[in-house]
């Protein structure tokens, strides 16, 4: 049993790492971070929704956009 | 943007043993850590064990002769030299050129916005610095290059990368975060002045043209005449598009999810091509030519470039990230199980006579011009200047990031010259000679690679035809480009390990989606940065144009992408329709642009360090710079002089003039009066092109000796470098933190979340 639970922990563990390096790299936290940046820099003033962030990100991706290599 | 302004510092430094731990706050744990400890013994024994393995493997592949040396041997070699570089090379460059300072804040620190600024786990960002760097180019420039057997190609993918593509990444990489993330092009106008900076510009603009034509090229040599994988890359679209709406309006920031849903379809939509190629309209509609199909791309290209990022090339991007890191892994995977035996000789005649029918020219310096990204890419120095620094947390993860990027780069194509090289010679010359000398059909295919002098067992045309129906295609014959012959090898490869034979068509057609993939990635997001620097290139004249500016005016952002869009399909129509086989003349200008890239970005590079005053170790970017100019200024000089029409477009040019002008109506490989025509129009651009690429990096690289030999002197413009704001962040160095960054990250760790600048940045 307690052998089974370990190699179930370990398993977990790798997955749950695995899963923030793509959230990380693909960019799913990267909201929560601005989040957490605004609310730092800026204390108690509004910051924009999900959703808001995510149209800003891609305007500016827009205007300028990053080069991928051949 | 406005610059922080650096708060009073008291940097403090304190001593322990060989450890120095530098504090810019008192209240704040280090955020620098240098470590002067000796070489332990323990690691002195593992490097030397790492170094013998990898001189038995180059041993193995250079000197051992018969037909059994086994894939893994490469794949050692490849490994242990690349760990022998990374410890001591690149130590070497970080200690006397580089001087990481990590008590400085790097751009991201300094103007963290949660947007495009944003400090990234070192971890995180060397993916996604690989990501970016990856492309076609390693794929496919090791399989084009196999004509000349497996060692040259593998020694130089491997020892240029360890001194070239490697030291210039990382050296861009360096100077750019030390001057807050400011691109390539802009460097180049900083530290050479107007003239060499302007030349650098239109350089970079020209070379992203011929490489965006180049790169289509080769898919639509991938895709033509392929039910299949024309259905399955025209799926990716609604795909993306799917994606795209998916984010904006249902679930936004869910990218991992939606991407692995988007991988998922893909792979349906592999899979459903090899239904729809069986049924008799799906035959007759995604049965494409290549000029239909290079207008397909042509239109796609444009559409890419004014739609909105949200709808189209971000979730493209997204996808093709995930299948990049994916795939790879699983060759990589498939290869070390698998373990091919090489079939192709280690040196071919080619490689002497220099008359091959993939490219022509000698090894010396085409070789080198053909494999091109794999072992040093000018492109990266647009991606290491620019986006990476916005994403660095550390000046000391440099190494990792630039050098080791590189080093996987490097070892992507090394697996992708593995793949060629495990292939029937005789299959290998019969898919990659252009059709003008197989004449399309199996059996003059299979007649021809038998006359050309190719060690083995003589191949039948009933062979051919049946390779190519175990990949589930009609003909493989002149499939040139480069990526077909890789599909090919791949699925050699990976049926042997994931699902039999039965699979084998599968492995093909979701290898060649993979690389058209991210071709077509490259395609629409390099038209997009083209039309920029073309706008802001035509904006900067000044006057009426100044308006083009304005990246929200419509009616300029259209006709700077009609005008971009116009240059690279206006050559890839050229490749598809010409006479002489587009691959064989269009792939040495792609490489020369390449290398020639290079060779400006190593210019700015080396003249930033000689201003610097390290004069001394100014040979480690120089001896890139001077071989890269060596190798691309020859193969230049052939193309444009060369009295052997196979290799001179202007001798080729004025043959074809001289036979019009005799009233020939077939000449050569020219078959009709409008082939004839094509092919004077072809070489004169070709020709051309050559000249105005070479022009431009001599001004670049002479306006580079008259700046370094001022600061020589001591009587030139000061280096550019921004003022340095100290750092409040802490991040470890190398990929497994050392024992002394896992104490003071401990010490970060126990910090209140309100006191600490970065967060979220590390896992769990």
């Amino acid at each position: 049993m307690g052998r089974a639970a370990e190699i179930a922990n370990q398993i977990g563990w790798y997955f749950s790492k695995l899963s923030w390096y793509s959230a990380t790299l693909m960019g799913d936290n990267h909201y929560r971070r601005y989040a957490e940046h605004r609310g730092r820099t800026h204390p108690g003033e509004p910051i924009l929704s999900e959703r808001e962030y995510w149209r800003m990100r891609h305007d500016a991706s827009d205007a300028n956009p990053n080069p991928r290599c051949c | 943007m406005a610059t922080p302004t650096a708060a009073p510092s008291d940097r403090i430094e304190e001593q322990d043993g060989d450890i120095t731990y530098i504090r810019t706050d008192r209240e704040l744990p280090p955020v620098a850590i240098i470590d002067r400890s000796p070489i332990t013994t323990r690691h002195k024994i593992i490097f030397g064990i790492i170094a013998l393995l990898g001189a038995i493997a180059w041993a193995v592949i250079a000197f051992f002769r018969g037909e059994t040396v086994n894939a893994v041997w490469f794949v050692i070699a490849a490994i242990c030299t690349y760990v022998i570089g990374f410890r001591f090379y690149a130590r070497l460059i970080e200690m006397k050129i580089v001087r990481p300072r990590d008590d400085d804040a790097t751009p991201a620190e300094l103007f963290e916005n949660g947007t495009d600024y944003m400090p990234t786990d070192r971890r995180v960002l060397y993916g996604h610095h690989f990501a970016a760097i990856a492309g076609a180019g390693p794929l496919v420039g090791p399989v084009l290059a196999m004509q000349m057997g497996y060692l040259p190609g593998t020694i130089w993918i491997i020892i240029g990368a360890v001194f070239a593509g490697c030291v210039q990444d990382y050296l861009v990489l360096s100077i750019s975060v030390r001057r807050r993330g400011r691109s390539l092009g802009q460097m180049a106008r900083d530290e050479l002045g107007a003239v060499g900076g302007a030349a650098a510009i239109v350089g970079v603009l020209v070379i992203m043209v011929i490489l965006l034509a180049v790169l289509a090229l080769v898919v639509v040599n991938a895709l033509a005449e392929s039910p299949w994988g024309v259905f399955s890359i025209a799926m990716t679209i609604p795909i993306a598009i799917f994606m795209g709406l998916y984010l904006r309006f249902f679930r936004p920031g869910r990218i991992s999810e939606v991407s692995l849903i988007g991988v998922v379809l893909l792979l349906l939509a592999v899979i459903a091509g090899g239904w729809v190629a069986e049924t008799s309209w799906g035959t007759d509609w995604f049965t494409l030519s290549k000029v239909t199909l290079s207008w397909c791309i042509i239109i796609y290209g444009f559409c890419a470039s004014v739609l909105p990022v949200w709808l189209l090339l971000a979730p493209r991007d997204y996808l093709s990230t995930f299948m990049k890191v994916g795939t790879i892994a699983l060759l990589a995977i498939g290869i070390l199980l698998a373990r091919p035996i090489m079939e192709a000789p280690a040196i071919s005649q080619f490689a002497k006579t220099g008359t091959g029918p993939v490219f022509a020219g000698a090894l010396f310096p085409f070789l080198f011009i053909t494999i091109a990204c794999g072992a040093l890419s000018g492109f990266h120095a647009l991606i290491s200047s620019g986006t990476t620094p916005k994403l660095l947390e550390k000046e000391s993860q440099m190494r990792l990031i630039g050098y080791g990027g590189m080093l996987t780069e490097s070892f992507v194509a090394i697996m992708a010259l593995i793949t060629a090289a495990i292939l029937n010679q005789h299959l290998y010359f019969a898919m990659n000679a252009p059709a003008a000398q197989t004449g399309t059909t199996a059996q003059t295919a299979a007649d021809y690679v038998n006359g050309i002098g190719l060690s083995g067992t003589p191949i039948t045309g009933a062979q051919i035809t049946e390779a190519a129906a175990s990949v589930g295609e009609k003909s493989i014959v002149s499939r040139t480009g480069g990526a077909p012959t890789l599909a090919f090898g791949m699925s050699e490869v990976l049926h042997q390990v994931f699902g039999g034979h039965a699979l084998k068509a599968f492995w093909y057609h979701f290898a060649i989606m993979f690389e058209a993939l991210f071709i077509l990635t490259t395609v629409d997001a390099g038209t997009r940065v083209a039309r920029f620097m073309l706008s802001d290139g035509l904006g900067n004249l000044g006057g009426p144009l100044k308006k083009l500016r304005n990246p929200s005016w419509r009616v300029g952002a259209w006709t700077c992408s009609v005008i971009v869009v116009a240059a690279w399909g206006s050559i890839l129509l050229m490749g598809v329709t010409d006479p002489l086989g587009g691959i064989n003349t269009l792939f040495p200008l792609f490489g020369i642009a390449n290398q020639l890239l290079a060779a400006i970005a190593l210019t700015v590079v080396t003249v930033v360090v000689i201003k610097r005053g390290l004069v001394k170790w100014a040979w480690i970017p120089a001896i890139p710079l001077f071989w890269d100019l060596t190798v691309t200024l020859t193969a230049s000089w052939q193309k444009i002089f060369s009295a052997d029409p196979k290799l001179g477009y202007w001798k080729q040019h004025s043959q074809f003039v001289a036979a019009k002008e005799a009233g020939k109506t077939a000449f050569g490989s020219a078959k009709t009066p409008d082939q004839i025509d094509a092919v004077i129009r072809n070489t004169f651009i070709q020709g051309t092109l050559s000249i105005v690429f070479a022009a431009l990096v001599i001004i670049v690289f002479v306006t580079g000796l008259i700046v370094a030999l001022r600061a020589v002197r001591g009587t030139g413009r000061p280096l550019t470098e921004d003022e340095p704001v100290p750092s409040r962040i802490f991040a470890p160095s190398g990929l497994i933190p050392t024992q002394v960054e896992r104490e003071v990250q401990k010490q970060w760790d126990a910090l209140p979340k309100s006191q600490t600048k970065s967060v979220g940045t590390s896992a769990n």
